[in-house]
């Protein structure tokens, strides 16, 4: 009998997401215990990279969300210490966690982005950005997605209909990152589209049964109705499979990414970002698509396990 | 096809639907972490509990009355116990008999049974305004109403209670209960003055009041004051509620609830169908420590050092904090309630907290009606005081950069026409 892989499935640490990955982690952690493989669940801390390097580990499987986790800083560290992980690479990570840059890097492949102005909190304390707020509802309208222009999870974005929250919704965006993405609110069909080894799984509709599709709505079981696949046309579907396919090799993903998506009214499918370590908790979309295709919770984990592993 | 992730939806009571998770209960969960100073939680220094005293106390228990401690018990609670309870309110001058009391599993069981006993959906309770969390999940998780009655250095403000018994009368709207916590209030750290508990307790027979009285904290007092219980004033329109949780500790799980005769036997009988009975270990482990050890001592020793700290902490506040924040002075326990400037929401501003390493509880928690956007909750019970101090410090910090973030973000230029 072959001894199972050692498996550090890390979650945790410091990050605004920290619950939402302990969520994620504890989860993998026991579908993969019940598989039989040698697991060690990790909430990252100062001692990680003394564990990592001493304890003999096959593999790392990363269910860490937010900064350190999602931002290339583990990955990088998994590198350096010749571990292989699940997930796309630390530059794949750098890319797709910063939001403006994902975004301008999805326009130059010729991917619809909706538009969209990033500013830091340096351009409002040093350069007078607040003399520019006028302009970006001349530019984008007064129908607005402001949110940090990195991070996850829904925390601190505001969705706004008038001009008149502008200035708060930044504030709250600026609580968790040093910098705002401003975008222009697309209307249509929220959906989310996971792309597993390259291939992207059905697209999962995202309806939630009050209000928007906020922190509360995403982690309260039965608070969202999900549609697999998506209640979309079959063209329109192949339209967004093949954005969120074009999404995920532009910021040279691997092994797993979630590609959120709003389909337009006209049917237009505009990208709004990638995730790389996509939650993977009992409300979170990656499940869910994995089972629209016919990929148990089971099935997925071991999967990403066999790709960190073949990838080495 | 359609993905459920929760298939048992349609199957629960009309109260579950409005349960939810909560981006700040989230933030939480970073704020345990060791890196955070977290002045979040209203945690008791258990540390400075006299562990050999406990241990003994926990050892002999088994060694003599082990079968007994191990067996199911009655739901009232035992009454050696219930005899000892009324030894720790007459410390306070609280008057009650073993027979009146009855042991719940922590204070917060006392509240929810007196919710679970008197609300139906949509009852009205008043209650001060900011006022203890988990008092109001105790009256949402029965579909009770919440209506909150401002507070000043003083406590509740009678005076405009007064008013609001009388408002509410001309509407012919009932009043379940008054709910308050009159020592060392939680969160505000204050407490009601002797005049206003006289006025409340007038106001009780005049308006025909039930008052549920929640008194975890009366024993800490830094001054070493006795206050005038509610229930000493009108012992039959008020029900009564404590703890151990803050005097020993709260890994033991143990509080009670003093009510006139009828209301305890429904109370009793509410607590069967939910538990059946309270711990015997527990019960008979704190019998054992107020019938054998100097308790009264230690609850001196845990006052002196939370006094000890909330000086630090409020040294700290005066070092560190700008100009515009205020804060209340604590009479007692563990709690000091902050105001930051209006504009800033501190429930917005709690992500940027925990990233800079300090966590407190936002204002709107303590508020039913989603209002107290710029207060805040800092405990100073737990951390040593080197780390109030960083963690004051900190947060100090935090609202200079976010006054100054908010004043370029906020900043208007005027337009291009009007600026030569």
């Amino acid at each position: 009998m072959t001894t199972p892989p050692r498996i550090a499935v890390l979650c945790g640490g410091t990050s605004l997401e920290r619950e939402v990955s302990m969520r994620s982690g504890t989860r993998v952690a026991n579908t993969l215990t019940d598989c039989g493989y040698d697991i060690t669940q990790l909430d990252v801390g100062g001692d990680l990279v003394a564990i990592l390097r001493d304890g003999a580990f096959d593999a790392a499987f990363i269910a860490l969300h937010g900064a350190a986790g999602e931002d290339g800083t583990v990955q990088s560290l998994l590198e350096l210490l010749a571990l292989p992980y699940t997930g796309p690479d630390a530059l794949a990570s750098t890319l797709s966690f910063n939001k403006p840059t994902a975004q301008g890097l999805f326009a130059r492949h010729g991917i619809h982005v909706p538009r969209h102005v990033s500013l830091s909190q340096l351009a409002f304390r040093e350069l007078g950005a607040s003399a520019a707020l006028d302009h970006i509802v001349d530019t984008l309208g007064a129908s607005l997605v402001v949110k940090p222009a990195r991070g996850g999870s829904s925390i601190g974005l505001t969705l706004l209909d008038s001009a008149d929250g502008l200035p708060a919704a930044i504030m709250s965006a600026f609580s968790c990152a040093d910098a705002v993405l401003i975008e222009q609110r697309i209307m249509g069909t929220e959906i989310a589209i996971t792309v597993l080894d390259g291939n992207p799984l059905p697209a999962i509709e995202i309806r939630p049964k009050r209000g928007d599709y906020d922190f509360s709505a995403r982690y309260t079981a039965g608070a969202t109705e999900f549609h697999a696949p998506a209640r979309l046309s079959d063209e329109i579907q192949q339209a967004c499979a093949d954005a969120a396919s074009q999404a995920y090799r532009a910021v040279g993903a691997r092994h797993i990414s979630r590609v959120d998506v709003i389909v337009a009214t006209d049917g237009t499918p505009f990208v709004i970002e990638l995730d790389t370590c996509p939650g993977l908790t009992q409300t979170s979309l990656a499940p869910l698509a994995a089972e629209a295709a016919g990929l148990s919770f089971t099935d997925l984990c071991t999967q990403l396990v066999s790709f960190a592993l073949r990838d080495a | 096809m359609r993905l459920d992730t929760d298939p048992y939806l349609d199957r629960y009571a009309e109260r579950v639907q409005g349960l939810k998770t909560s981006e700040i209960r989230a933030l939480f969960s970073v704020a345990a972490r060791p890196e955070v100073v977290s002045f979040a939680g209203g945690m008791p220094a258990t540390a400075h509990l006299d562990m050999k005293a406990v241990e003994a106390v926990a050892a002999k228990l088994i060694r003599d009355h082990g079968p007994t401690a191990l067996q199911y018990g009655g739901g009232q609670g035992r009454v050696e116990l219930r005899e000892h309870l009324v030894n720790v309110m007459a410390e306070e001058d609280i008057p009650g008999h073993a027979d009146d009391i009855v042991v719940t599993i922590g204070g917060q069981q006392a509240l929810e049974l007196v919710a679970k006993c008197f609300l139906n959906k949509g009852d009205l309770v008043l209650a001060e305004g900011p006022t203890y969390v988990g008092g109001i999940g105790a009256i949402n998780s029965h579909q009770g109403e919440i209506q909150h009655i401002p507070m000043d250095g003083n406590g509740m403000r009678t005076d405009l209670l007064e008013a609001e018994l009388e408002r509410l009368k001309k509407l012919g709207r009932a009043i379940k209960y008054v709910y308050t916590i009159p020592n060392h209030q939680n969160p505000a750290g204050v407490s009601l003055s002797l005049e206003r508990r006289h006025h409340l307790a007038a106001l009780a027979e005049q308006y025909d009041l039930m008052i549920v009285e929640d008194n975890p904290y009366g024993l800490l007092d830094f001054a070493d004051t006795r206050r005038v219980s509610v229930k000493s004033l009108i012992p039959d329109r008020v029900i009564y509620v404590s703890t151990l949780s803050k005097i020993f500790a709260p890994g033991v799980r143990t509080g009670w609830i003093a009510a006139p005769a009828p209301i305890r036997d429904k109370l009793v009988l509410l607590r069967e169908a939910a538990d059946l009975c309270p711990p015997n270990l527990t019960q008979m482990l704190m019998e054992a420590w107020l019938g054998t050890q100097p308790w009264q001592q230690q609850v001196r020793r845990f006052t002196n050092l939370y006094e000890e700290r909330s000086k630090v902490m409020l040294a700290s506040l005066a070092q560190y904090m700008p100009k515009d924040v205020t804060w209340t002075v604590p009479t007692g326990a563990f709690y000091i309630w902050v105001t930051v400037p209006g504009g800033i929401d501190t429930s917005m501003l709690l992500p940027k907290a925990v990233q800079r390493r300090v966590a407190y509880v936002p204002g709107r928690g303590f508020y039913a009606d989603g209002s107290g956007e710029n207060y805040l909750r800092l405990s100073f019970s737990f951390p040593e005081t080197d780390r109030i101090a960083e963690g004051v410090s900190r947060l100090g910090e935090l609202l200079y950069d976010e006054r100054e973030l908010r004043e370029a973000v906020y900043r208007r230029t005027p337009p291009a026409n009007e600026s030569s």
